[in-house]
């Protein structure tokens, strides 16, 4: 399954500036992998441990997988994954 | 140095007021590289807190895909805190993912919901660090536009 994975800002050291890159897969576990295989390091970026990062969202056609079923979420060919990262802080 | 318009100031200052004792949060996009917040826009504060702020993931997105049609990026992002200074937090800078912006904090420690100053500052936070800069507070939009 060919997808186009949207890359934020802050990623963009790890695709050299590209907005938007391909990405190969059945699911989004698979789809990051095949990222890390083209842009080194980026997936460490995404995950920790077996999950996605608290503090990273990502949506397969606009949904976000956390109610898709994560990292299992399966992709079809054309869809277009985005990542971004959460704007989120506090006081403490 | 951050630029912002007086109207663009006064409505993140009334945004922070209105919602105290829990944080505010919220965006003033403008057009990418361009350095100036035009365009502002309030946020829902998902986590609902007095000690922490998050933008709903879904609305997140459609912020993004918005500013995405619109060729624009966000310049400040704003967030208040309620019983502190408006220093960034530990979790502020090790959150802050967007190293082109303006992180503004405003403190309503002091008034809460009432009339009264507050503390407003900006910072840019990159790679964990933290740098104070001066906010000059201009009339009108054209002025931002015409002095930028």
């Amino acid at each position: 399954m060919a997808v186009e994975v949207r890359i934020p800002t802050i990623l963009r050291t790890y695709t050299g500036g590209e907005k938007a890159v391909p990405g190969q897969g059945a699911t989004l576990s698979e789809v990051i992998e095949n990222l890390e295989a083209s842009h080194p390091g980026i997936k460490e970026r995404l995950i920790e441990g077996a999950d996605l990062r608290r503090f990273v969202n990502v949506y397969v056609n606009d949904e976000d997988v956390r109610f898709t079923g994560g990292l299992g979420t399966s992709v079809s060919d054309g869809d277009q994954v985005v990542v971004l990262p959460a704007v989120a802080g506090g006081a403490r | 140095m951050l630029r912002i318009d007086q109207e663009t100031y006064d409505a993140i200052v009334a945004h922070a007021k209105r919602d105290h004792p829990d944080e505010a949060c919220g965006v003033v996009a403008g057009p990418e590289g361009s350095d100036r917040p035009e365009r502002f826009i309030a946020m829902v504060n998902a986590a609902g807190s007095p000690t922490f702020y998050e933008f709903d993931p879904t609305d997140l997105l459609k912020l993004y895909r918005e500013m995405d049609d619109r060729d624009e990026e966000p310049v400040v992002i704003y967030h208040s805190h309620t019983a502190t200074e408006a220093y960034p937090s530990r979790t502020d800078i090790g959150l802050a993912m967007e190293p082109h912006a303006h992180y503004v904090l405003v403190s309503t420690r002091e008034h809460g919901n009432s009339d009264g100053p507050v503390e407003f500052r900006s910072y840019r936070i990159v790679d964990g660090d933290v740098t104070e800069e001066d906010v000059s507070v201009v009339a009108s939009l054209e002025d931002l536009r015409s002095q930028g």
